[in-house]
């Protein structure tokens, strides 16, 4: 046995046999869009690098990424990552609690410094000195900071890493806020999503502890290779909308034929993720499929950013909820009413003077 | 010449003293071909535009043997390039045409003289001046409200307009690379949709006042107007200084 553990080893300690382990290889090599060398490639690394330790940490949060985690598709994918995962920290489903798991933080802190990943589920709130939540008996958003300091790089999972979510929905009380805004020194990626696929939160976490590396970013932080195109993009309902072909109630006949529901709200055209590709619970469906159109739930700001239900979001800055169109109109409206008053005004002033042009 | 002075006894481009009226060249043939280039991109642009937002009534049969609403986004791209394209083509004009070219594209903020004439020229729109000054190029008035309700918010819209077509080309594509940044500033990009829709109705409002005014100021003004964007001439239609 080599000083310091592999993947590899570990797995095997968990008795899983080594098929399991190179059919785990190649399916997640695939589902990151690699050809069948990197399958190899990745045993290899799993087989000899050093073991990458994972810190999960929770905050503000409903707990939705984990419960979407452990219901990864390909059952072997989940034992494997749970086994790599649960060794160190994850206050809700490891076996420690109390001092002793709060020990493991200091020990993992110490030994891996600058080695571990650090995957926050969750953000702090910073009102109140960060009152709001409280973990191990100190507020969340000291906890973060001090974990953050010896980390490699941090994964923001889900909507609220990653944007804030519903608890940052204004007003925002607790000032919930995601992580990019509190860290601002480490390597961040972002895996959006009320909760992210958990086919994308298995194929990133195994991407980066298995190449020691985060995958390729966009401009936004998120990876490439699940984030980088729209629902609306790969959406099998795509046809109709090209076509004009729309849902315009719940129980119409377009709607019984699958046409399009842009005109019932669905943010896919402004939503990246990977749903339309593939898919919820193994595959098996998306929302947009069983005829609910998405709700942009990977989206900055997608809470604030309603009705679900309506193509034209709300705004709020004019006090009232009106969309662009009730706004634009009501403008190009009352101009237009002035500019008639203007133009008769205009008019009766100039008979009007020519009247006293002429008598002079 | 400076723009926005008033003009005594001017002759026009070519030299020549008119005797009668008073005409001087002010909108150069470049200026003239872009101005309603840009008022045709803009129609269509409002049209489909709006079409994308709230489709037309949902089309029956196959998807395949139609593509309404593919053919109402094609035409909004293509106008949106062809608008750009010529909005470069119109900068380009600050530079090489002459200052009446300029005017739209600042504003005199610092100036006395102007605002002064801002005031003037509102009053007078307010029916409390008895005439309105003379002037070469856009009254001060009229600057004001273009720089600000159309020359600023039309790069607005190019700018977002091709945010958004990025999304479609990908993020390899130069489109992405030249405007994605957009979306570092409204992450969301239905953020940027909804901005992009009310930019619209700004310019729509700037089109119902500016065509009333074209229109109005050409019976009104002591200068030609709408002929003036046809040939480039303005013409006086008095003699006095001011
Ligand atoms: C005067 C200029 C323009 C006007 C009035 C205008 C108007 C609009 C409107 C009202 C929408 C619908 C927004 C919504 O979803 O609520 C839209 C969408 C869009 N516009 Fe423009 N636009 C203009 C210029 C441009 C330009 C220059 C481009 C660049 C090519 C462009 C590209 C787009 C794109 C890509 C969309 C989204 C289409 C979709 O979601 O299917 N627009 N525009
Ligand atoms: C029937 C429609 C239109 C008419 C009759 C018209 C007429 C005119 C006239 C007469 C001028 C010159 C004003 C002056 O001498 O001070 C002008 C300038 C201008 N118009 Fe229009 N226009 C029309 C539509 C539009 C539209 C739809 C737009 C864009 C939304 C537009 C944008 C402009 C701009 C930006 C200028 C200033 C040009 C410059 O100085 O470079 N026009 N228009
Ligand atoms: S259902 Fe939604 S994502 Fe699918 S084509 Fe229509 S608008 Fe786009
Ligand atoms: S379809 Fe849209 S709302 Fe639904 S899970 Fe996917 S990104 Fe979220």
């Amino acid at each position: 046995m080599p000083a310091i553990e592999s993947f590899y080893d570990v797995i095997r300690r968990q008795g899983i046999t080594r098929r399991s382990f190179t059919k785990f290889c190649s399916l997640t090599a695939a589902s990151l869009g690699f050809g069948p060398v990197a399958a190899s490639k990745m045993a290899y690394a799993l087989e000899t690098n050093p073991r990458v330790p994972v810190i999960w940490m929770h905050g503000l949060e409903c707990t939705c990424c984990s419960e979407s985690f452990i219901r990864s598709a390909h059952p072997l994918a989940k034992d494997v990552v749970l086994s790599m995962i649960s060794l160190d920290y994850d206050d809700t489903i490891m076996a420690a609690a109390g001092h002793q798991a709060e020990a493991i933080l200091e020990e993992t802190k110490e030994k891996y410094k600058g080695k571990y990943i650090l995957a926050v589920e969750g953000n702090p709130p910073l009102n109140e000195g960060g009152m709001f939540c409280i973990d191990g008996g100190k507020p969340f958003v000291e906890k973060l900071k001090w974990m953050a300091e010896d980390a490699m790089a941090i994964i923001a999972w889900g909507a609220c890493a990653s944007w804030g979510c519903v608890q940052a929905a204004a007003p925002n009380p607790t000032k919930a806020t995601p992580i990019d805004k509190v860290i601002k020194d480490k390597p961040i990626i972002k895996v959006p999503g009320c909760p992210p696929i958990a086919e994308v939160m298995t194929g990133v976490v195994t991407y980066i502890t298995t190449f020691g590396r985060l995958p390729e970013l966009d401009r936004q932080g998120r990876p490439k290779m699940f984030y980088s195109q729209r629902i609306h993009d790969k959406c099998y309902r795509r046809p109709h909308f090209d076509a004009g072909q729309f849902v315009e109630e719940w129980d119409d006949e377009s709607a019984r034929k699958g046409h399009c529901l842009y005109k019932m709200g669905c943010k896919g055209p402004t939503t990246y993720n990977a749903c339309s590709t593939v898919r919820w619970n193994g595959g098996v469906s998306f929302p947009i499929q069983s005829g609910h159109g998405c709700i942009g739930c990977s989206e900055e700001g997608f809470w604030d950013k309603g009705p679900f239900y309506k193509r034209l979001s709300n705004i709020r800055q004019f006090g009232v909820e009106k969309n662009a169109d009730e706004i634009g109109m009501a403008a190009a409206g009352v101009v237009g009413a002035a500019v008639a008053t203007h133009a008769a005004v205009t008019a009766v002033k100039r008979v009007v003077t020519k009247r006293e042009t002429e008598k002079l | 010449m400076v723009d926005g002075i008033q003009v005594a006894g001017v002759s026009d481009a070519h030299g020549a003293r008119a005797v009668e009226r008073q005409t001087v060249y002010v909108y150069e043939a470049p200026v003239r071909v872009w101005h309603w280039v840009n008022a045709l991109c803009i129609t269509v642009l409002f049209v489909t535009g709006y079409f994308i937002a709230s489709p037309l009534p949902s089309v029956p049969g196959e998807a395949s043997n139609s593509f309404l609403m593919g053919n109402i986004r094609f035409a909004h791209f293509a106008a949106g390039q062809v608008l750009a394209a010529f909005y470069l083509l119109r900068i380009y004009w600050i530079f090489a045409g002459n200052a009446h070219g300029r005017q739209i594209f600042y504003l005199p903020f610092w100036s006395r003289d102007y605002w002064a004439g801002v005031a003037h020229e509102a009053a007078w729109y307010l029916f409390l001046a008895k005439a309105p000054k003379k002037y070469v190029g856009h009254n001060p008035l009229a600057q004001l409200i273009m720089f600000s309700t159309f020359t600023v918010p039309l790069i607005f819209m190019i700018v977002t307009g091709f945010a958004l077509y990025s999304e479609g080309e990908g993020i390899d594509s130069w489109q992405h690379k030249a405007f994605g940044w957009v979306f570092l500033i409204w992450p969301n990009s239905q953020e940027v949709h909804t901005l992009h829709h009310l930019g619209m109705w700004v310019l729509v409002t700037f089109a119902i006042i500016h065509i009333y005014a074209a229109v109005r100021e050409d019976i009104m003004s002591r200068q030609s107007i709408i002929s003036s964007m046809i040939s480039g001439e303005r013409i006086f239609k008095d003699e006095a200084a001011d």
